[in-house]
């Protein structure tokens, strides 16, 4: 009840809009419909964590955080009506919708209106090449570095990349655009490895598998990687115990890696595997300062406290995370004040967070590093890999890195055919880079002459 | 057994099973339709509510069989309550405009569900052990079997309601002719109520298996889309009907996916269902064993 109230607050605008010093969140919510255990849990954890900057640091620099909610039920008309409703707001750092959908029906607009649009964990690979989508950051991870990283990791359990030849991998995937995604890079993989895949759709949404699992029990495959969706994840695992494949086999991707996956499968989920760019708990320092500064004195975004530290909530927090120190980094070179869309762009531009500053956060062991760049808007995340005990989420591997360097000419030949298509000409990110340089040089010794 | 001819059974037999599943929700609209004339599309929410009460008030402590009874009173209240305050006010209307009073329902019963219970996904475990065992090289579950049962048990009860008790025959003397049961003194509106507080019921034991099957989730309303070409197929008027036509989608969807799904590039077992459906539609419009419309023009 008390989500519904907050909701319907947060709906009606109650959280306010950016003044003067203030930078301001637009969040395309969905806290009601098929998916809002997830929404809930990532856009929870996105609001704890602002508000700890500001109950904590006085904002950013003495800017204050600011956001308001439109609830989308995950649809994308109902996304784009809250971006056309919402964007009229002062000071917009950036917008983070979490759909995939919502963000593909947003590239052309925050394009035009110059506002960062971050699809963490998601969203489409090729907008990894900054030159040709200058507002796109899917941060952390992409589709394809998901997939080289589960490969990776398979590897590890194969007892090496190489032994994966002659193995079969079969892929259960979504049907959706979302679930299709990966569908070529299975297939180069394949071959660079020498595996065998399979790629098996499931209808939407997912909720019978029966000849999917028997598909795959006549195949005897290796391993299944689930790239599954919603109702899709528990289904799968239950119907994989009900044809007999060992559930510890099974490898989950990114939106199939929460515990809104594995608890409605009950026992049949013990043992499960899944990709995940930050763990889970409440061990990690900036969680437990959220408890401490944000849920102590009554101001959690979430209902029910226990799911403090789940992994949609550490989501949340991370990409919150993400958006604050790109809001600082940019103020480094624009100045403490509201900054513009694209001053924002600027500052995840070099969202380089190396260990060191990680740990500086809090954010040790929660996630591992991020080094976003003009060319590369991904910003080269680990991976690490968590299983399921029957109640919550343990890590079972180290931080592993994807082959970013194969993925790269596979994704500029993608970003390239988009630009011909749309008639764009790619940015310089050398020039661009110099250039910024320079200005930096410039004010650095304006700074030391005045200082002087 | 020859492991090729194994596996087939298996499909078969996956699919005859899963099609109970199916049958089990068709049924709830096949009450609603064959007394009242009304396409309930609220059938899907009122599985859901049925499961996301259950699930919730066992979570907060009730035992088993106390949850069941509470669950069981909240969905005879809501089944008399939609019938109370959108059914009865538009009698005598069109029937689109009962399938979208059924549609505006539907959109307020899943609403009220997160309002009331939360957007969590839940388990629920109901003891039966879902691990498969092997019946000469064919994997059967032991999940799926208890819910055929479940659903054997269910028509049972229904089909001897309907042909031995005074209520059963009063619903049927409604279904046949509304007006002439009026005129024989039945008395509509009680009628009415007490076959919305029947599909509220097999609501009930649909939630429980589906959340049993899926987790108790907002895509429980969802199952609904599995068992509309059940109804087409069955006839919305027959309880055997949704029997037979839920058996026979289950292994067509299962066969198709399985032998057909990898020549035409899979995932087909979504709309393979409504294609047979449609196609016998066009031999016989309604359905299985749907009862013929004969009208005098």
């Amino acid at each position: 009840m008390r989500a519904a109230l907050l909701a319907g607050a947060t709906l009606l605008g109650l959280a306010g809009g950016a003044r003067a010093d203030e930078q301001h969140f637009p969040l395309q919510s969905y806290r009601v419909g098929p998916y809002a255990a997830g929404g809930t849990g990532f856009f929870g954890g996105f609001i704890d964590y602002l508000n700890l900057i500001n109950s904590r640091d006085g904002g950013v620099n003495g800017v204050k955080l600011t956001w308001s909610e439109g609830e989308t039920q995950y649809e994308v008309e109902r996304g784009v009506e809250v971006y056309e409703r919402l964007k009229s707001r002062p000071g917009i750092a950036a917008w983070n919708p979490l759909s995939v959908g919502i963000a593909y029906a947003m590239i052309d607009r925050i394009t035009a209106d110059k506002v960062p649009l971050i699809t963490i964990n998601h969203g489409r690979t090729d907008s990894t090449d900054g030159r040709v989508f200058p507002y796109v950051f899917p941060l952390l991870l992409n589709p394809y570095s998901e997939t080289s990283g589960i490969v990776a990791y398979l590897g590890t359990r194969a007892g090496g990349l190489d032994k994966l030849k002659g193995k079969t991998i079969a892929v259960l995937y979504h049907g959706s655009p979302y679930g299709k995604e990966t569908i070529p890079i299975y297939e180069k993989l394949a071959k660079t490895y020498g595996f065998k895949v399979e790629q098996i759709e499931v209808p939407h949404p997912g909720n019978e598998q029966q000849s999917q699992w028997l598909t795959i029990r006549r195949l005897r495959p290796d391993f299944v990687v689930l790239r599954g969706w919603g109702v899709m994840n528990p289904v799968a695992l239950k119907t994989a115990q009900k044809t007999g494949f060992p559930v510890d086999h099974i490898v989950g991707n990114v939106w199939s890696n929460s515990e809104e996956d594995a608890i409605p499968a009950g026992d049949a989920a013990k043992g499960y595997v899944a990709i995940t760019t930050q763990a889970s708990g409440t061990e990690y320092p900036v969680i437990q300062e959220i408890v401490r500064k944000v849920y102590e004195p009554g101001n959690g975004n979430l209902a029910d406290k226990k799911r403090i530290g789940s992994v949609y909530h550490n989501l949340g927090v991370l990409n919150g995370i993400l958006n604050v120190e790109a809001v600082r980094i940019a103020q480094g070179r624009f100045g403490k004040r509201t900054l513009t869309g694209d001053e924002v762009r600027w500052g995840f531009e070099h969202l380089r967070l190396d260990e060191a500053w990680v740990a500086e956060l809090g954010a040790k062991g929660l996630f591992h590093s991020i080094n976003v760049t003009c060319a590369n808007h991904e910003g080269e995340g680990r991976v690490t890999f968590q299983q399921w005990d029957g109640t919550k989420w343990k890590v079972v591997s180290d931080w592993i890195a994807p082959d970013w360097a194969s993925l790269r000419p596979i994704i500029e030949a993608s970003s390239t055919a988009y630009a011909k298509e749309h008639g764009l000409t790619p940015r310089d990110c050398a020039a661009e880079e110099q250039a910024d340089a320079g200005a930096r040089n410039t004010a650095a010794e304006h700074a030391s002459a005045e200082s002087r | 057994m020859n492991p090729d001819f194994a596996f087939l059974v298996e499909v078969i037999v996956g699919g005859l099973l899963s099609g109970v599943m199916y049958a089990l929700v068709a049924i709830g609209f096949v009450l609603i339709y064959k007394t009242s004339g009304v396409l309930n599309f609220a059938q899907g929410a009122m599985v859901l509510f049925a499961a996301l009460t259950f699930v919730s008030l066992l979570e907060r402590g009730l035992p088993f069989v106390g949850a069941l009874a509470a669950t069981l009173a909240v969905m005879v209240v809501l089944g008399l309550a939609v019938e109370r305050a959108v059914l009865r006010p538009l009698v005598n209307q069109p029937p689109i405009t009962l399938f979208m009073a059924t549609l505006g329902v539907s959109y307020v019963i899943e609403g009220a569900a997160q309002l009331a219970w939360g957007t969590q996904v839940h388990g629920l475990d109901l003891g039966i052990d879902d691990t498969p065992f092997e019946i000469g090289g064919v994997l059967v579950s032991r999940f799926d079997l208890f819910a055929a049962g479940v659903a054997g048990l269910m028509v049972a009860a229904l089909t001897a309601f309907f042909r031995y008790t005074h209520t059963g025959l009063a619903f049927r003397a409604v279904a046949d002719d509304p007006f002439a049961a009026l005129n024989a003194g039945l008395r509509l509106p009680r009628i009415w109520s007490a076959v919305w507080i029947a599909a509220g019921l097999v609501a009930l034991v649909a939630g429980l298996l589906w959340g049993a099957r899926l987790g108790v989730q907002f895509s429980l309303s969802l199952v609904v889309l599995k068992a509309l070409p059940v109804l087409v197929l069955g006839g919305f008027d027959s309880i055997a009907g949704a029997i037979l036509a839920g058996l026979i989608v289950g292994a067509v969807e299962k066969l198709s996916e399985v032998y057909l799904g990898p020549f035409i590039g899979g995932g087909i077992e979504g709309w393979i269902a409504y294609v047979a459906a449609l196609a016998f539609l066009l031999v016989r419009p309604s359905g299985l064993l749907g009862l013929r419309s004969v009208e005098r023009v």
